[in-house]
Formats: C-alpha cells, sequence, structure tokens
C-alpha cells in the first residue's frame, strides 16, 4: 500500500469514489424524491382543483373492491382528484395499527369492536355507529370453501368436524375473519333450542380439526389455495373473489350460516374527502361496486349484474338461514363468552 | 514442486469430481435454479406486462421509498462504522470490548425482534413514544422507524469490514503525519481513508444490499401503505397477498428488480474483494 | 473476507502488532460519547424494552409466556431446524468450501457469485423464488408448502454462504505441505483430512455454524410463504413473535423474543471464545 504507484492508485481511488459517490448519490437522490413527491401532488392537484389523499386502513381482503370504490369515487364530483392510499392486512391487527399512530382517515375493517376500539381511544367520534346501518358499509355470510369437484363431499357443518378433514382458518388473535368464522361455527350449532352445550361440543371438534390459524382472512385463502387442509371457512365475498382470481376452488353456503357486517368510520382528523368518500360507499353506486365484488349489500340490494366467480353469477347471494351478531347478544356479550383472552370459549377450547 | 502437485491432483481426480460434483449440484439446485425459475416466471408473459407494473405509481414510489431508507441507513452505518471502528482499534478505553459485542447483537436476532423492540421504545405506548409524540415526531408508522429498523439489521457490516484494515495498518503512518503537523481531519482524509477504502466499499456495499433488502423489521414497524410507506420488499409480499394475475406479476416484477440489484451488489463486492485481500 | 459480519476477529492480535492504542483524547472522548449514545438509542435501549416487558408479570408470567403450548412447539420447531440446517451447513459448507479453494474448473468463479446470492437476495424474495419452483404450481410437482421440509429448505437457502465463507479463507491460507508430508508418509486421503485439514478448518466451521444458526433461529422473510404458518408444524419462532405483537399481547412476544435474544448472545459468546482460542494458538 505505501508504494502504490500512481496509476493504479488514481484508478481505485475513483473507483472507490464512484462507489461512494454512488450510494451517497442514492440517499440524495431518495431525500429530494421524497419531498418531490409532496410538491407534484400539490402541483397536479392544482390543476385538478385540489388533489386530496385519503389514507384508509382496510382489512385483508377488500383491496381489489375498495380499489374500484375509489376509481368510482374519483369520476363523481365530490371525488374529483381524490386518491385513496390504502394499506390492508388483519383487520384486529389494523386496528391496533391505528391506535398504535398508523395515519389514517378512514379505516374500514371486518367487524364492529375493530372499529369501536379506536373509538375508545377517541380517534373516531363514538357515535360512529349511530346511524341507520350502525356504520357498516357492507355484508357477507360465512362460506366453506373447498377444493374444486368437492372431493371430501363437504356439504354444510356437519361435514367438516368428521375426523380427517383439516380446516383452514384465520386467527381470531389478529383476524376478523376468523371470529365470523367461529360465531359461524358455534352458532350454526346451538339450534333451536339454543343448546350450549351443544354449541360448545361442535367448537370443540371444529377447533380440533384446524389445521391451519392464519394471521388473516387473506393468508388463510393462500394457505389454503397452497394446498393446505381441505376445506377453508372464510367470507362469502373472498370466495367468490378468489374464483373470480382464476383460482380453482368451490364453496358452499351452508343451510344455516351467520351473517358478517363489515363497519366503516372517518377519523376525527379526517379531510372532507373522506366523509365523501365513505358516503359515496354507502351509496347505492357505491353498494353496487360492492356487490360486484361478492359483497352482499347492507340495504338488500340486487346486483345489477352477474357477479363473476360466485357459484351462479345469475343469483349470487342465495338465500340461507342467517343468524346474527344481535341473535346472540350483541358483540359485547359474544367477545365476553367466545373470545376473552382469559376466560373466552374459543381460548379455553384452543388450550 | 508445482508439477508433481498437480500429478498428485490428477491422480484423486474420482474424489474430486464427486466433490466437485456435489458442491456445483447443491449451489445449483438451492439458489441458481430458483433464481432462474423467477426470472422465467416474471417474463412468462413477455415484457410489456412487466414494464407496466416498473411504470406504475405504486412501484415507483416503493423504490422511491427503498433507496430514501436503504440510502440513509447506509449513510449512517458508514458514518458510524468508520468512527467507531477509528475509536476501537486506536484507543483503548473501559467497556471497550462489551460495545464491540453490542454492535454484533442485532445483527444475529431475528429481525421480527428488532422491530417488535423499536415499537416497545419508539411506538406511542413506548418508552419515549409519547414523549417524541408530544414532540411532533413520529417514529413508528413513519419512515424515522423504518431507517432506525434498518440501520440495526445492518449495522455492524461497514464497521467489521474495516477493523481488520484499521489493525493491520497500525498507527505508524498516521503518528508521522502527526509529527509533521497533520490536523487530525488532515490524517482522517489522507492517511486513514485511503487506507482502508477498499474494506469500505466493501462494507458499504454489503449495508446497501443488506438494506435494500430488509423485510421482517420494516414489515413490523411500517403501516405498508400503498405509495406511502411501503418499500419494495412490502411491496412484494402486499402483492404476492393479493389475488389475481395481476396483482402476482407485480410481486414478480418487483421480485426480479429486487433480485437484480442483488446481484449486481454481489458482482461489484466480488469485484472488490480480490483488491482487498492484495492490500 | 467474508460476507458475514465477522465477530471481532482481529482484535485480540491488534494490540500485539500495532502501537499501543492511545488513551482517549477530547476529541475522540466526544465521538465514543455520541457512538455509545447512538447505540443505547439503537441497541441498548430496545433490548432492555423486550427484556423488561418479558418480566413485566414477573418470572412467572415470562414461564407462563413460552410454555405456551403454540409458542413451545414454536420455539421447538425453530430450534430443531436451525440445528439441522447447521449440520447440513457445516458438512456441505466445509465440502463447498473445499471444493472452490482446491478445484479448478471452468465456472467456478460463477459459482462463486451464486453463492452469495442468498446474502443479498431479499429474504421475501428468497421465500418468493422458493414457493414458485417447490410450490403448488412448481415444475417437478413437489408441494412443499406447510410442510417442515419446506422450512428447512427456506433456512437452508438463506444460510448457504455462512460456513462456505468462514471456512475458505482458511483453506487458502492453509499449510499445504503439511499435508503433502502427511501424503508422503503414507497417509491415506481420509487419514490426511482427519489429522491435517479438519483440526485446521474447524474453528471455522464452528463460527460459520453458530452464525447460521443465529440466522436460522431468526429467520421470518423467507419462511413465511413456503411454511404456511401451520400451528404446532411449521410455525417459526419468528411468527409467533409477530402474531402476538398484533395480537396485543407484548408480553407473549417479548418473552419468546427475549428467549432468542438470550440465545444469540450465548452463540457470540461462544464464537468469541473459539475465536480468541485460535488467536492465541495461532
Amino acid at each position: 500500500m505505501k508504494s502504490t504507484l500512481s496509476g493504479p492508485r488514481a484508478r481505485t481511488s475513483s473507483r472507490l469514489a464512484a462507489v461512494l459517490v454512488a450510494a451517497s448519490l442514492l440517499a440524495v437522490a431518495g431525500c429530494g424524491s421524497s419531498d418531490d413527491t409532496d410538491t407534484q401532488a400539490g402541483a397536479t392537484g392544482g390543476a385538478a382543483g385540489g388533489e386530496t389523499s385519503i389514507d384508509l386502513v382496510g382489512f385483508a381482503v377488500i383491496q381489489a373492491a375498495y380499489d374500484d370504490l375509489a376509481q368510482e369515487f374519483a369520476a363523481t364530483d365530490a371525488g374529483k382528484g381524490v386518491t385513496v392510499k390504502g394499506s390492508f392486512g388483519a383487520s384486529g391487527a389494523q386496528s391496533r395499527a391505528v391506535i398504535a399512530g398508523q395515519d389514517a382517515d378512514l379505516v374500514a375493517l371486518s367487524l364492529t369492536p375493530d372499529v369501536d376500539n379506536i373509538a375508545k381511544e377517541g380517534l373516531i367520534d363514538e357515535a360512529w355507529s349511530s346511524g341507520e346501518d350502525k356504520g357498516i358499509v357492507s355484508d357477507s355470510v360465512v362460506v366453506l370453501a373447498v377444493r374444486k369437484g368437492n372431493p371430501k363431499g363437504i356439504h354444510g357443518w356437519a361435514d367438516i368436524v368428521k375426523p380427517g378433514i383439516g380446516i383452514v382458518t384465520a386467527d381470531p388473535g389478529t383476524s376478523g375473519a376468523a371470529k365470523w368464522n367461529l360465531l359461524g361455527a358455534y352458532s350454526q350449532a346451538l339450534g333451536e333450542n339454543d343448546d350450549t352445550a351443544a354449541a360448545e361440543a361442535y367448537l370443540q371438534q371444529f377447533i380440533g380439526n384446524v389445521v391451519s390459524w392464519n394471521d388473516s382472512g387473506r393468508t388463510a385463502t393462500d394457505a389454503f389455495v397452497k394446498g393446505t387442509g381441505d376445506v377453508l371457512i372464510s367470507y362469502e365475498n373472498e370466495a367468490i373473489a378468489a374464483r373470480a382470481a382464476g383460482i380453482e376452488l368451490d364453496y358452499v353456503v351452508p343451510d344455516t350460516t351467520f351473517l358478517i357486517e363489515n363497519p366503516a368510520a372517518v377519523t376525527t382528523t379526517a379531510p372532507q374527502a373522506a366523509k365523501d368518500f365513505l358516503a359515496f360507499i354507502q351509496s347505492d353506486e357505491g353498494q353496487q361496486v360492492l356487490t360486484a365484488h361478492g359483497f352482499r349489500s347492507v340495504s338488500g340490494l340486487a346486483p345489477a349484474q352477474g357477479v363473476e366467480g360466485a357459484n351462479d353469477p345469475a343469483n349470487p347471494f342465495p338465500d340461507v338461514d342467517i343468524i346474527t351478531v344481535e341473535d346472540l347478544g350483541g358483540w359485547s356479550t359474544v367477545n365476553d363468552e367466545l373470545f376473552d383472552k382469559e376466560n373466552g370459549l374459543v381460548t379455553k377450547l384452543r388450550g | 514442486m508445482d508439477a508433481r502437485v498437480r500429478r498428485a491432483r490428477r491422480r484423486t481426480t474420482r474424489t474430486a469430481w464427486v466433490l466437485r460434483l456435489v458442491a456445483i449440484g447443491y449451489v445449483l439446485g438451492l439458489v441458481a435454479l430458483p433464481v432462474v425459475s423467477v426470472v422465467q416466471h416474471t417474463f412468462a408473459d413477455g415484457l410489456a406486462p412487466v414494464w407496466d407494473v416498473l411504470t406504475s405509481d405504486d412501484f415507483l414510489a416503493a423504490l422511491r421509498l427503498t433507496a430514501v431508507v436503504a440510502g440513509i441507513a447506509t449513510v449512517l452505518n458508514t458514518v458510524f462504522g468508520v468512527g467507531m471502528g477509528v475509536l476501537l482499534v486506536r484507543y483503548r478505553f473501559w467497556g471497550r470490548r462489551f460495545v464491540s459485542a453490542v454492535i454484533d447483537l442485532p445483527v444475529s436476532i431475528s429481525p421480527i425482534v428488532v422491530g417488535v423492540a423499536l415499537i416497545l421504545v419508539y411506538g406511542t405506548y413506548g418508552w419515549f413514544g409519547g414523549a417524541l409524540e408530544d414532540a411532533g415526531v413520529r417514529v413508528i408508522f413513519s419512515v424515522p422507524g423504518m431507517v432506525l429498523a434498518t440501520v440495526l439489521v445492518s449495522l455492524p457490516l461497514v464497521l467489521r469490514e474495516v477493523v481488520p484494515t484499521l489493525e493491520e495498518a497500525g498507527v505508524e503512518q498516521e503518528q508521522a503525519a502527526q509529527s509533521l503537523g497533520a490536523s487530525a481531519w488532515q490524517r482522517f482524509w489522507r492517511v486513514t481513508l485511503p487506507t482502508i477504502r477498499w474494506a469500505l466499499a466493501y462494507g458499504v456495499a454489503l449495508s446497501l444490499a443488506r438494506s435494500l433488502g430488509e423485510f421482517g423489521a420494516v414489515r413490523v414497524v411500517s403501516g405498508s401503505v400503498a405509495g406511502e410507506s411501503q418499500t419494495l420488499t412490502l411491496y412484494v409480499n402486499d402483492s404476492y397477498q393479493e389475488l389475481g394475475a395481476d396483482a402476482q406479476r407485480q410481486a414478480f416484477a418487483a421480485a426480479f428488480v429486487l433480485m437484480a440489484i442483488a446481484v449486481a451488489l454481489i458482482v461489484v463486492i466480488a469485484a472488490l474483494r480480490p483488491k482487498e485481500e492484495r492490500s | 473476507m467474508s460476507l458475514v459480519a465477522q465477530v471481532d476477529r482481529a482484535t485480540p492480535s491488534a494490540f500485539a502488532r500495532g502501537r499501543r492504542p492511545g488513551e482517549l483524547t477530547g476529541g475522540a472522548s466526544l465521538g465514543l460519547g455520541i457512538g455509545v449514545l447512538w447505540l443505547s438509542l439503537l441497541v441498548l435501549l430496545p433490548i432492555a424494552a423486550i427484556v423488561s416487558t418479558a418480566f413485566e408479570d414477573g418470572l412467572a408470567g415470562f414461564w407462563d409466556a413460552v410454555t405456551d403450548a403454540e409458542a413451545l412447539s414454536a420455539i421447538r420447531f425453530t430450534v430443531g431446524a436451525a440445528l439441522l440446517v447447521t449440520a447440513v451447513n457445516a458438512v456441505v459448507g466445509t465440502l463447498i468450501a473445499w471444493v472452490l479453494v482446491r478445484d479448478q474448473f471452468p465456472g467456478k468463479r460463477v459459482l462463486e457469485v451464486v453463492i452469495d446470492i442468498p446474502f443479498a437476495l431479499p429474504t421475501i424474495v428468497a421465500g418468493l423464488v422458493l414457493i414458485t419452483l417447490y410450490g403448488p404450481s412448481g415444475p417437478f410437482g413437489i408441494n412443499l408448502v406447510g410442510t417442515r421440509a419446506g422450512v428447512v429448505l427456506a433456512l437452508l437457502f438463506v444460510t448457504l454462504p455462512f460456513v462456505v465463507r468462514s471456512v475458505q479463507p482458511v483453506l487458502i491460507d492453509a499449510d499445504r505441505e503439511v499435508e503433502q508430508a502427511a501424503a508422503s508418509l503414507g497417509a491415506s486421503g481420509f487419514t490426511t483430512f482427519r489429522r491435517v485439514i479438519l483440526p485446521t478448518v474447524t474453528p471455522a466451521v464452528l463460527s460459520g455454524a453458530a452464525l447460521s444458526f443465529a440466522r436460522a433461529l431468526g429467520e421470518f422473510g423467507s419462511v413465511i410463504l413456503i411454511s404456511a404458518n401451520l400451528i404446532g408444524q411449521t410455525q417459526v419462532s419468528s411468527s409467533y413473535i409477530l402474531k402476538m405483537i398484533e395480537s396485543q399481547e407484548p408480553v407473549a412476544a417479548a418473552a419468546v423474543a427475549t428467549l432468542l435474544l438470550a440465545v444469540a448472545v450465548v452463540v457470540l459468546v461462544e464464537l468469541d471464545v473459539v475465536q480468541r482460542r485460535t488467536a492465541r494458538r495461532g
């Protein structure tokens, strides 16, 4: 090193310099461009008459539907120049992320308590669910998704607790889908006599057959699609969306199943655009976007056109006996009895 | 003697062949084959769909954010690595070995643990989170948190490359420069830096590679908002979780880009290696 | 020089070689202060937060958290898989290093580059890479998703370079004449390997193995896609920790994290001991 000739030395130094300069340029360019995004947004917004962006925190399976909703919304007067930036994940995890400080203007989660928990922290108006629809923007039901051709002959709840059937579901610790699934399994077993012992016994068998508990409804779908288990318990809209996306599976809507109600609410700091977007989602136009993605509309609106991916696209949402969370005494009762982390039935049965 | 060795080697060809085949087969089967299959998968529908993904807003935003986070992290680690490296080698102080050990710890622990640890300190309900929030500083679910996570997972990479070279070089030259009246800055710029340049470049390249690819720790501390707090690795993961051929294409296209960067950096690193060994 | 973070390898001999390192000057003290503050904010405090959260409910709380059935099976599987992977790496990694140093064949430099890919490749991409080949639509018709074999494969992928890169330089430096002497004295190839080469490379193999064990123990990105996260079967500790933090169970998350941390510390200490012993002997 001491006796380095000037030639190679100059070359090596310049090469080193190049590496260092490249690295620092990357950093500087990066910093610069992050500022650019803001100014750019401002600039294009100026042309379109006030560009706003809405931070959407949504549950795992709604991305495709909400991308469409955002697009349709942008075509309305209220939505002109509004972009929606979404983050999607397990409902419970998303709820806790908002509480922990993640930016959110609009939250669209799987179940009401996940929004309530945010409201308790003062980040959402406590009265968010006081309206006619109780803050619910989309409905669905719990279905059983099976392998193409239904090789295990699964037609209802009774078939999935047979020995040797592997159940794939989400995990109630993080996921909203999981709670709906477990509620479906539990409540249908109550029967007409409200037989809690029978329901508990069923749930025990159900949990015994679960081979895969996943972080979210979507990761559960992924695990099932990749070959895990024999039956995936999921949202009707998720089964429809999977089929519409070309994934090979069939699904069964059990004769008795559970009504899934997904809430949405704006945060206290949300811009007007977020409120407008929420209003759009609740409008007939928005509801039609959701039905096209396999959700059931809150007002019972029939889909305007065939729903791709449904068992029968022309009649995508079969009428079945439906149990609601109200029938079970509301969320606080259900959360205490089933999902409490100390004494909940699900906690106990999972041991 | 060279000829004898060569003859000896030729005599043991059978064992050599078996070993060679096992080594090549293992590496190709485990690494090369899967990598090639991803490239093939990415371009299965031709170039156009890949180009569409690579020019989409969300991808470009993710690319930009990744460059920002990895860039800042690498600069921080370079400054820290060189500074601390010089201190560890040139000075003897109480707790020196402990400091050295602490620097190594983060790369040996799970990135998830790194992320969780940062949340416990800098999250809203963490030790400092509340105070920072009152001061208007958001760490978790924001770029600073992602930078911290990335810095942590690549903390010792520059330092560990620089230290052996510094030790090898000793302090004579610097002392000579000092006796000739060179200031501390001049000594660093004229003597120390040229001495460690290859090791430094190597460490920087390593650090950059690790930072660009960090996933687990960033996954924990980022809200992963598309177009905002989604890095390339998160983009790959989120796209992969989405249903449908388009989303899969996004995942593979972004994965391909990350892979291309990784391979390019390895080639740079490989080019640096022999020079460093010579010095 | 390896791509692996070298753990203070040359430090013990440094004092002997150079001049005695100096006492801290003013400027150096300031630099050190800043460095230590940075380290504290970045490493020490977060680690302290993990450990203190783990013991928030006392020792009993910690014990309950790590002996929870789900946690326990995740820890058991992770440690088992990491041990298996480390053992495979110790053997195959040494073999590959040997071939790279002692064998000459066309394409060797390509092989060198390929070996480093797992280091630089983002883990999530590694996961995607493996699932493409060994997933349900892979070309071989082998579906390793949701199997323990799949997890082990992912771990083998990401830890491949550790042993190779730590053994390689030792083999390059090794004195070939001793081997030739052994051979000329009639030692068989195997005997030469066992008596001459193995003792030389063992510390390097151990270092590489320790690093690969630590890495496998904490691996997340490359594993999640292929593991399908089956509780009691393929769920790894990192995945469990993430789920607990997302389920608002910080104590459970921190307790298992503390356990992983403790293992990482033990591994680093072991490494240090091995290296100091080698340095003393050398």
